[in-house]
């Protein structure tokens, strides 16, 4: 019966994948072994910038157990380079990644060689053993033109600028009662997925095939890639997706190695894994954030906005790879937020470094747009005297606002508008959650030697990108479901998510329904999983495979049981007629096949949208902050498993708290990354931040896809430095301390604190 | 970060283990419970060519509480002393510096002879070794020989004890009645080395004043320390709020701690004062009205 009260969307459906995980049996790449397998390592470059003299491979050759040293010059003819897959911009061309470097090195992690031996061990001893001449040239690590360009076509290591806005920013600052100006940024880290990359890569020579294992995120715009790159048909390229070990945006994208894994299993026509190590994983996976910006509003003296300027300045490191310039876009494009201001204009300067390139990582640009935006409020409503919560309730946009446009931000995207939402509804209701009234009074107070601190942190977030996504349905001759969908699936849950949505509308068990993802080999065309896309539109393809192939079971059931189409139902693995005949899906699947194929295209983004809050205190004298009350607020449209979309936002919390206390990659005046382990690139861990709360509402379904969803996974991350920035701030106010830069090391807060105090003597 | 190519043998006996070591001039290395070698190997910044893996040899895990003070073995684990509820009496400084060390897994592996002999400036028994006076026992080839722990660490990560040689047992002299104490250390994380940490202890007469005070502090320099000018300052004195200050800014002008990555020198000279304004105000039940 397909009664309300059994749906399954909408309820915190216990995951399908955690039997898997929780008893060990899940697949993982590095879980897989072939006969003939051998292990491959790559020697990086130790050295940030400088010319290749020479390679000598030969002693590396002649160890036992090595089978390959593989270089750019046995690669051949021109180095393949990685395509700019998001927002390809002409300008970035001449910056992209070659996948080997050939007669120059830009960061210290950058391939130089690829070891294929009996074991990784041997590989990596016969790493030692190769012999790479350099001659160094000065490192860039940071804006502006050095002795020793990284490209030829850049004097000034500036890739790319822009301006883009909306209204008149001159008139407003003009004109304005009040404007200020202040310099934030961001620093360098990128996300830390439980499990490193890592390929399986086998060379069928009989069939001139190929099967990479272990590719994710966008795996058939990889094949695409992989394919030209080796001179293959795209048909002669398998990639498959086994479990994954967490993505967050940085992992499936193409990087070197999936062009080099691949080419040396070629090369030696045998099966070839490698899995990259904590220290590979900290130079070679993309880097983010890192950017700073001078931020400048202008409002009326009450309060009211009138107008903003950005510039963006971001550090992409030593070439641009697949994600483009997406980091800082979306950090100026984020800039305004959720808020009514008329005039905006933003600027975007992206630099060339020798340091690790940059990619998206989790909530990219908004994590730090919010930061910054957020962080400016808070100085303007002190500098004017209104209270913070008032402050960002007078320029909220209103419900009968939206759709709201925000075109023109991004100047090679189209108009795009603010969707649904009463985005000070639920502000009000972070409010309520964090105790604003009961607890403002604790502003900056110290009580027991430490001070206390509240903050707020308001965002909008986008998601769902177009343009379209694939799924395909099949009832098996046993009765069950087998789901094959375009969108990958990296631990997010996506297989539980797709479950329900097509248990629902064909009344199969849950338990009855498998869910297939990410292969090339399942769909003829598929777009993958990042940007809050998969459930969107995954998830509405899912749909509308579903609702086909239920009209197919039922047509096929009224032949046999000589009852029209409206008379039929699908109840416990049967169709039923209203008079009680009934036949089996087993059955009706055994006669014929059973399968429909279901799309959904859309270019209209969603956008969510919250409010976070924070509660710290900080210790004044070591700079210790301790959390003790967090709260998330988001309206995600529909929450289709509300236990899973809870478990992102508290994830989501915690990896953005990350980024404000600890995560940090440091590099020194060399370029030298100087925390490649996790002994000194610090994240946090179970019990660091134990009091933490999210709520998820429905309050306002989206208006473009059938499932009302909105992106669900990205909005617990993106407004943490803004919230808890805030809250630190205020902590210390009293001791004239400003933030403006992350991370907030008890260090630097420390210093932070001692500087205004060597400034005010006398300040309490 | 796989290890170099090694070889690896499990010895029986004391006596074969220091025969090993002896025999390969240097090339072998001990291991007890790996949690600092085996990154060490795996970042290929040591590469022996033998591991001589001392975790099983006998009669070195025991916990000995008598007149003579507090024995532990090399092969004692944090996670032994820290389910030794007798600790808590006999030596209660030992059991809460302990309590900082690692997480569960290193706890369960690491091993006190281990830390000892590794002498990270930063870590917690060699810093209470110091600030207790303890007596270390190394045994080598040529027999037994006890070293004063003020006088084993010799710098960065670097100790007395030959390549040949072992720890077998460190003495923490006996903790007397009533005696005042605290431990305080601050870290990023909970069980991440310190980036700076204070130990102290003193014994009241009957008039109140301080006996013999003992101020250790990790973290802020190449080996741990004794603050013999703070311990010189409290000596003979009763405890007050206005001798903290003064003992702690003397702390901060008696170390020469190092920017790194984690913090500047200056934060960590800070640090020392702040903490031991901290642990002397606990252990002498001082109420600090904090400058903040
Ligand atoms: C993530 C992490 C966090 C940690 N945090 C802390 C912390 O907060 N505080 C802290 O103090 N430690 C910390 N440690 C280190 C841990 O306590 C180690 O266990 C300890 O330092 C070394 O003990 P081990 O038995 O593992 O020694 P091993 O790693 O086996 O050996 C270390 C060195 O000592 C030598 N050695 C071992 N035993 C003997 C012996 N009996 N005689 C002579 N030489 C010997 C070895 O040859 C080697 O050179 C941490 C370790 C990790 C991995």
């Amino acid at each position: 019966m397909n009664n309300v009260s059994q749906l399954l969307v909408g309820h915190p459906v216990e995951r399908m994948e955690d039997a898997r995980f929780l008893s060990g049996s899940g697949l993982f790449v590095d879980d897989l072994e072939r006969d003939g397998m051998l292990h491959a390592a790559i020697l990086r470059s130790s050295i940030a910038h400088a010319d290749i003299v020479s390679i000598d491979t030969s002693a590396a050759l002649r160890m036992p157990g090595v089978h390959a040293v593989i270089t750019a010059a046995d690669i051949g003819g021109e180095i393949p380079v990685i395509p700019l897959r998001l927002a390809p911009l002409p300008e970035f061309e001449p910056f992209r990644q070659p996948v080997i470097a050939a007669d120059k090195v830009r960061y210290v992690g950058e391939p130089i060689a690829v070891v294929v031996a009996d074991s990784r061990a041997i590989a990596e001893d016969a790493l030692e053993a190769i012999d790479v001449q350099f001659e160094a040239l000065s490192a860039v690590t940071g804006r502006g033109a050095t002795e020793d360009a990284l490209f030829a076509c850049a004097d000034d290591n500036v890739s790319l600028r822009y301006s883009a806005g909306f209204g008149d920013a001159d008139a407003a600052f003009a004109n304005a009662d009040y404007v200020r100006t202040e310099r934030f940024s961001v620093q360098r880290h990128t996300a830390l997925p439980m499990e490193t990359r890592g390929l399986l890569a086998e060379w069928d020579s009989s069939s001139a095939r190929l099967i990479v294992t272990g590719a994710t995120k966008v795996t058939f715009y990889n094949r695409r890639a992989l394919a030209k790159m080796l001179d293959l048909g795209q048909d002669d390229i398998d990639l498959i997706e086994i479990d994954v070990g967490g993505g967050f945006g940085v992992r499936g994208e193409f990087y070197p190695e999936d062009f080099l894994i691949p080419f040396a299993a070629r090369k030696l026509a045998r099966p070839v894994k490698w899995i990259e190590d904590r220290r590979e994983h900290l130079m070679a996976i993309n880097h983010s954030r890192d950017v700073a910006c001078e931020l400048s509003i202008a409002c009326r003296s009450d309060g009211t906005m009138l107008g903003l300027r950005g510039a963006v300045f971001s550090d992409m490191g030593a070439y641009i790879r697949t994600n483009g310039g997406v980091v800082p876009a979306k950090a100026a494009q984020f800039l305004p937020g959720p808020y009514r201001i008329p005039n905006v204009s933003v600027s975007v300067e992206t630099f060339m470094t020798s340091k690790t390139p940059v990619g998206t990582y989790r909530g990219p640009g908004r994590f730090e747009a919010n930061f910054f935006r957020e962080r400016l409020i808070d100085m303007v409503a002190l500098d004017l005297g209104i209270d913070v919560a008032e402050i960002r309730r007078k320029n909220l946009i209103t419900e009968a606002e939206l759709p709201y446009p925000i075109d023109g931000l991004v100047p090679y995207e189209g108009p795009t508008s603010y969707d649904t939402g009463n985005y000070v509804e639920v502000f009000e209701r972070a409010l309520l959650e964090i105790g604003w009234r009961d607890k403002c009074h604790l502003q900056g107070r110290l009580i027991d030697g430490v001070r206390h601190g509240i903050g707020l942190g308001c965002f909008v977030e986008s998601g769902g990108a177009g343009p379209k996504e694939n799924a395909a349905l099949t009832l098996e001759r046993d009765g069950s479901l087998t789901i094959a969908v375009g969108s990958s699936v990296l631990g997010q849950g996506l297989e539980t998510v797709l479950g329900q949505i097509a248990a629902d509308t064909l009344s199969i068990p849950f338990d009855r329904i498998r869910v297939l993802h990410g292969s090339t080999t399942l769909l003829d065309e598929g777009f993958g999983t990042y940007h809050s896309r998969a459930v969107v539109m995954g998830g509405s393809a899912v749909l509308d495979a579903a609702k086909k192939l239920r009209e197919k079971i039922l047509e096929q059931a009224a032949n046999h049981l000589g009852r029209p189409n409206s008379e039929l139902t699908i109840a416990d693995q049967h169709v039923v007629a209203a008079n009680g005949a009934s036949v089996s899906l087993a059955a009706l699947a055994t006669e014929q096949v059973l399968s429909a194929d279901g799309t959904f295209a859309n270019t209209t983004r969603t956008y969510s949208y919250g409010t976070h809050a924070a509660h710290v205190t900080v210790d004044p004298r070591t700079g210790r902050v301790e959390i003790l009350d967090y709260v998330a607020v988001e309206d995600v449209g529909r929450a289709i498993n509300p236990a899973i979309v809870h478990g992102q936002a508290i994830g989501a919390i915690v990896q953005g708290l990350g980024g404000v206390f600890f995560d940090h990659l440091v590099y020194d005046e060399e370029a030298q990354l100087l925390n490649a382990s996790l002994a000194d690139y610090l994240v946090p861990t179970a019990s660091d931040f134990p009091r933490l709360r999210a709520v998820t509402l429905e309050l306002r379904p989206s208006l473009t896809n059938p499932l009302g969803a909105k992106g669900a996974g990205e909005g617990g991350i993106v407004a943490v430095a803004a919230a808890t920035a805030n809250a630190v701030a205020a902590a210390l106010t009293p001791l004239g301390v400003e933030i403006h830069h992350l991370p907030l090391t008890p260090p630097r807060l420390w210093r932070l604190i001692k500087d205004a105090r060597d400034r005010t003597p006398t300040a309490a | 970060m796989k290890l170099p190519p090694l070889d690896y043998i499990r010895p029986v006996t004391l006596a074969e283990a220091i025969a090993i070591l002896a025999a390969h001039g240097g090339d072998a290395k001990a291991i007890a419970g790996g949690q600092s070698l085996m990154p060490l190997l795996a970042f290929r910044l040591a590469a022996p060519e033998l591991l001589v893996d001392i975790g099983r040899l006998p009669g070195l895990r025991h916990i000995d509480i008598s007149v003579e003070g507090v024995d532990l073995g090399a092969l004692v684990t944090w996670r032994d002393i820290e389910r030794d509820a007798r600790l808590t009496y006999a030596h209660p400084l030992l059991a809460a510096a302990i309590a900082h060390v690692a997480h569960y897994q290193i706890r369960n592996r690491g091993t006190v002879g281990g830390s000892l002999a590794h002498a990270d400036p930063a870590a917690e028994m060699p810093g209470i070794a110091i600030t207790c006076d303890a007596l270390i026992t190394v045994v080598g080839p040529n027999g037994t020989r006890m070293v004063p722990a003020n006088e084993f660490c010799l710098g960065g990560l670097s100790t007395v004890l030959e390549f040949d040689e072992l720890v077998t047992n460190v003495r923490l002299p006996p903790w007397k009645q009533n005696r005042r104490w605290a431990f305080e250390e601050f870290a990023r994380r909970r069980g991440d080395f310190a980036l700076a940490g204070v130990a102290a202890f003193y014994d009241i007469d009957q008039n109140g004043t301080m006996r013999d005070p003992h101020v250790g502090v990790i973290g802020v320099g190449d080996r741990p320390m004794r603050l013999s000018v703070v311990e010189n300052l409290l000596e003979g004195k009763s405890l007050d709020a206005g001798l903290i200050l003064q003992a702690a800014a003397l702390a901060r002008d008696a170390v020469d701690p190092t920017d790194d990555i984690h913090a500047e020198a200056a934060y960590r000279r800070d640090m020392v004062g702040v903490l031991l304004e901290r642990v002397l105000a606990r252990a002498g039940n001082i109420v600090l009205m904090e400058a903040a």
